[in-house]
């Protein structure tokens, strides 16, 4: 078999060989369904409630667009902000890591009893989640920017906003997207905590709703398609990745990146 | 030489650093409209201190800076500048990244749209002189360290500034390549004739290139000894082979050599 095929096959390889295992440690240590059920009982229910699951994923994942599209918004906005100012960065940035260092799941409560039970808390907790790593991103590949290159520019009478321009958010952009599939997945872990602890659509209620009823096979199905929809983004941002920034991986140190997370 | 043709002076200038680094002290330079200087002195003496002074991004914590008739208080606005890393932008084509001074200067920005076809075809021609004719659309990754150093020179000067600052441009290329750019910057010098300030590590680059050389002391740095180079141009090769050209070169050599003991 060729490299190429080596690489292609082998995450659905590794997927496949995972499966098996479960199966086999399911069967050999007898585990009754509600502790452990099977990988073939999870996939049967998945066809049986193939309706209701398939309805809340695409809540959870409106919701996850959402508060990704904001974070996107905001953490340009942002990052672009503290990253042409070191002024800027050095205030701002103590309070940003403090925000993270919140867990999410401690805020939900409090959202929910601003905006009640539904949607809007989910979307906020999506926005929350991954705003950070889009801001440290976008400020990283502005202010890293080579101190030559500025001086160039200033002697050219260049403006910040001339720098921020035609160099900052240009050099920016590696990180930024690199940033983007991490921050997809994150949003989507926000939307389902909120909705796991108040809201009556979306996967997490509907997780909730069946670990509440001993319906463990429906939990592991809902985890499934969870899983699979966040390789699913993963790889989306990943591509999209590629594209825009091709010249990064060429011209560029790409080790120097931070993630962010 | 009379005083309306120096177009860069700087009086008993002294800077520190934040840190409290005394880089310069005392520094007293003048260079001429329309010269080629070149600056030498031992390694962290404040060359490149000279440079940010003479460009207003570093201000003066002593001394007066005077270029072009007026006191240097924020960053000149038109300067062409290269140094020794060529900090070309990567996602720009070769072409583009030498367009970028454009897009930026007055009065070329405000009619940069209107005006691109003009200013494209200004710099192809900048570009083939420097020999990088056919790799106009190449990406800087896509070139050689000397290649992406000619593209950085052409940036430097698309503008036509009145002022080109080079900060060891060459030091990182093999010799022939520098040599070679030696002959490049020179034609374009003799073309041109903007005041030029090089600051070399290289003592045959600054005789071959340079009207005057001044040799910097070890650090706080002033100008201990200013050089005239009384060698016809063009200087080709050959001329660095000449006894008169050693003789120089040996001279410079001693000076620095002297100035680094003083450390
Ligand atoms: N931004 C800065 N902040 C603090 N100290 C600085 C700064 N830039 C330079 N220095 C210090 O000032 C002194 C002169 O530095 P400068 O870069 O001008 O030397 P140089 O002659 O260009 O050296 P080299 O030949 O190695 O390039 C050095 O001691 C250096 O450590
Ligand atoms: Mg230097």
């Amino acid at each position: 078999m060729s490299r190429r095929w080596q690489e292609a096959l082998g995450p659905w390889f590794v997927v496949v060989a995972l499966f098996v295992l479960w199966e086999g440690v399911v069967i050999a240590a007898r585990l009754p369904s509600f502790v452990l059920p099977a990988p073939t009982e999870v996939f049967a229910t998945l066809m049986q409630f193939a309706g209701p699951i398939t309805q809340h994923s695409l809540h959870t994942l409106m919701t996850t667009l959402v508060g990704f599209a904001f974070s996107v918004v905001g953490g340009v906005a942002l990052g672009a902000a503290i990253g042409a100012s070191q002024v800027a960065y050095k205030a701002v940035f103590p309070v940003l890591v403090g925000f993270n260092s919140i867990p999410k799941v401690a805020i939900v409560p409090v959202l929910i009893i601003w905006f009640g039970i539904g949607t809007v808390p989910a979307v906020i907790t999506a926005f929350l989640i991954s705003f950070f790593p889009i801001v440290v991103n976008v400020a990283t590949g502005i202010a890293t920017l080579e101190p030559e290159l500025r001086d160039v520019l200033r002697s050219l009478g260049a403006s910040r906003l001339d720098i921020l321009r035609k160099v900052g958010l240009p050099r920016a952009a590696p990180y930024f997207f690199a940033s983007l599939k991490v921050a997809i997945t994150l949003a989507f872990v926000g939307s389902i905590i909120s909705e796991t602890v108040g809201s009556n659509e979306g996967v997490g209620y509907l997780m909730l709703q069946a670990s509440s009823r001993f319906q463990i096979p429906l939990v592991f199905a809902a985890l499934v398609v969870v899983a699979a929809m966040g390789i699913g983004m993963y790889a989306i941002f990943a591509a999209l990745e590629r594209r825009m920034t091709g010249w990064a991986t060429r011209g560029m140190d790409q080790a120097a990146y931070a993630t962010g997370h | 030489m009379r005083t309306e043709l120096k177009y860069v002076e700087l009086d008993n200038v002294s800077l520190t650093y934040d840190g409290g680094t005394l880089a310069v002290e005392g520094l007293t330079i003048s260079i001429a409209r329309g010269e080629f200087a070149a600056v030498v002195g031992p390694s962290g003496c404040g060359k490149s201190t000279l440079m940010k002074l003479i460009t207003g991004l570093a201000p003066a914590s002593r001394g007066n800076v005077i270029v072009a008739g007026r006191e240097v208080a924020g960053p000149l606005k038109i300067v062409g500048m290269a140094f020794q890393n060529p900090t070309l932008l990567p996602w720009r084509t070769t072409l583009d990244n030498v367009l970028l001074p454009l897009e930026i200067v007055q009065p070329y920005k405000a009619t940069f749209r209107r005006d691109r076809e003009k200013h494209i075809a200004r710099a192809e021609a900048l570009l083939a002189t420097v020999g990088l004719k056919g790799f106009e659309q190449r990406y800087p990754w896509q070139l050689s360290g000397g290649m992406q150093q000619r593209a950085s020179l052409c940036r430097a000067l698309i503008h036509e500034p009145d002022l080109l600052m080079l900060d060891e441009p060459f030091a990182a290329l093999d010799a022939f390549t520098r040599e070679e750019l030696w002959a490049v910057l020179q034609d374009l010098w003799l073309q041109r004739r903007f005041t030029c300030i090089l600051v070399t590590h290289d003592l045959r680059e600054a005789v071959y290139l340079a009207d005057t050389v001044h040799v910097m002391s070890a650090r706080p740095g002033r100008v201990i000894e200013t050089t005239t180079i009384d060698i016809p141009r063009p200087r080709t090769l050959e001329t660095t082979f000449e006894p008169h050209f050693i003789d120089l070169v040996h001279h410079l050599r001693a000076r620095i050599a002297q100035a680094r003991v003083a450390a």
